[in-house]
């Protein structure tokens, strides 16, 4: 399978703290990329890197075969990479539609295709259409952020932390969702809930304090209580 | 629920409508002058507050420097009839140059500051609205200086309920241009930018080029408003660059609420109105002449106790209602 994203001794500093330290990593087209590892670790930080929010001081990202670490955050949208945030960033005083609408960059057959597909997906969102994001639960924003990245032809997926703060049955849901997605985009997720990491992910990284420290194939971490006791603190 | 919606919609242009017809007829109905000449006032500065409302309530920009817009349509008005012949023509040369000169200025300001955070760009903008104070004070020859001039305005303008009526159309011109476009897919990215920039720009968005949109178009508009308050007054002088004419924007755009326009012509109305009557209560007692003591105070109540201003705050009571309404409707499907 072909490499899609490519991170090569990425470094990254907030303010004067280096939090990334040297990440590599590669995302294979069509598969889920899993990002593990302690609070603090510098997962979220790499996918805001990706997207230019906390923009690289070294290293290069590749993104199907193009450099991207120097292209600002919207330019790097429109070359087809969506990010779904930690806190959904769901704009609250537009309603769903409008939510949605905002999102999408045409209004193509593709698009509009998409956006059926999405709301059979998450039919929450069909019914509140025309409710103000503000209005809707956790959940639910979760699966409008979702919607929100995806409703566009995206060829790359980044996902923080989906199930945080949601009940385990919207997990279950969003999880569901993901699942189904998998086919149609490639997708790198940060999450902390190791089983539904391990359900959904084809491969992994492990990084810790900013480096990125193990990778595989998810069923060898699966298998491996050692290194899921060493850096994730669980057995 | 949608054919709720659209009676509420409905309702509400229709009292719109009701409005509109009754300032139409409002000087065929009343005599007294200084009321028209008023309400003159109040639909010029509904024009710039909702031009500013469209900075601040729809794109999240605060601006301290809109004076410089209303000045320059102000002073480009004012010098074309007096340097000229004061007649339509030449008018019309002086709203297309002031549209111009408002595109240009607030297109280059825009690019300058509004990479800036927030409070950065208020002080920046506020730094070249002094900047063209300034000009307007020392290039005496063209502007006379802090003593301003006296200037013939076209036929069209002298009389006084021509005048009133030219005022009120664009109004509502301007409000209806401003409805449609803050509801246009543009409008609704600026909104998104007010809520969130870096969500915003994470799906796609130039943010700087969406808020220089936002800039220019307010600033026209702003410029056109200092045209009309210019020729109503058929005088200029370097107050309309001052901090105060920014204030006033700003004030009546809070008090009205924020992100609404309608709300910018209700404190417009407020804020001319409330001033009107508490000068004339200077005869009663001195304190009145310091109106803008009970400005101050009105503006730290309306901050402390309604932040969505007049319209805003109605909007969130109906909207509570309505999600009881809703909630109550379900309840009931749910145990039926």
């Amino acid at each position: 399978m072909s490499i899609q994203l490519k991170l090569e001794d990425v470094e990254t500093y907030i303010g004067q703290f280096h939090i990334l330290q040297g990440i590599s990593l590669e995302v294979r087209k069509g598969e889920v990329t899993v990002l593990l590892g302690r609070n603090g670790a510098g997962k979220t930080t790499t996918l805001r890197t990706i997207m230019g929010l906390n923009p690289s001081t070294k290293g290069t990202i590749t993104f199907n075969n193009e450099e991207i670490q120097s292209l600002p955050t919207y330019s790097v949208a429109q070359k087809g990479i969506g990010y779904v945030p930690e806190d959904q960033g769901i704009f609250s005083e537009l309603t769903v539609e409008e939510n949605l609408k905002v999102a999408m960059k045409n209004e193509s057959d593709r698009t509009k295709e998409r956006l059926d597909y999405i709301l059979n997906l998450f039919p929450d969102l069909k019914k509140f259409w025309k409710k103000p994001g503000g209005l809707l639960s956790g959940g639910q924003k979760q699966m409008l952020s979702i919607a929100r990245a995806y409703v566009n032809d995206n060829e790359l997926l980044l996902i923080d932390e989906p199930s945080k703060g949601l009940a385990p049955i919207v997990v279950e849901k969003v999880m569901e969702s993901i699942i189904e997605m998998k086919d149609k985009t490639t997708i790198v997720l940060v999450e902390q809930n190791f089983m539904m990491a391990s359900t959904i992910g084809d491969q992994f990284y492990i990084i810790d304090d900013g480096q990125t420290v193990q990778n595989g194939a998810m069923e060898v971490l699966k298998e491996d209580d050692e290194m899921r006791r060493k850096y994730l603190g669980i057995a | 629920m949608r054919k709720v919606k659209s009676i509420f919609v409905q309702r509400k242009n229709i009292v719109y409508t009701f409005i509109a017809i009754l300032l139409i007829l409002f000087p065929f109905m009343n005599d007294s002058r200084s009321m028209m000449i008023l309400f003159t006032q109040v639909f010029i500065f509904a024009i710039f507050a909702m031009s500013y409302d469209l900075l601040l309530g729809f794109t999240g920009i605060v601006s301290f420097g809109h004076a410089m817009f209303f000045g320059i349509g102000a002073y480009a008005v004012g010098i074309f009839m007096k340097q000229f012949e004061p007649t339509l023509p030449y008018f019309l040369l002086a709203v297309v140059i002031t549209i111009l000169i408002t595109a240009i200025v607030s297109y280059v300001v825009g690019l300058l500051t509004l990479r800036l955070k927030s409070h950065f760009y208020a002080m920046l903008t506020l730094a070249f609205a002094s900047l063209f104070l300034v000009l307007a004070e020392k290039w005496r020859t063209l502007t006379h200086g802090n003593d301003g001039f006296t200037f013939r305005t076209p036929e069209l303008f002298r009389d006084r309920l021509d005048f009133y009526l030219i005022c009120l159309v664009s109004m509502i011109v301007v409000f209806l241009l401003l409805n449609r476009f803050t509801n246009s897919p543009l409008g609704k990215v600026l909104q998104a930018i007010r809520e969130n920039e870096q969500r915003t720009e994470s799906l796609g968005y130039s943010v700087i080029q969406y808020k220089i949109i936002a800039s220019v178009v307010s600033g026209v508009l702003a410029g056109f408003a200092g045209i009309l308050y210019s020729v109503s007054l058929r005088f200029v002088n370097t107050s309309v660059f001052t901090m105060d004419i920014t204030l006033d924007a700003l004030l009546m755009t809070i008090i009205g609420g924020v992100g609404t326009l309608i709300g910018a012509i209700i404190g417009a109305g407020l804020i001319e109105f409330a001033h009107h009557w508490l000068t004339e209560l200077a005869k009663v007692h001195w304190i009145f002449e310091r109106w803008i003591i009970f400005f101050g105070i009105i503006y730290i109540l309306v901050v402390m106790f309604f932040p969505r201003g007049i319209v805003g705050t109605v909007r969130n009571i109906k909207m509570k209602s309505k999600k009881r309404v809703i909630e109550k409707s379900e309840q009931q499907k749910a145990a039926g």
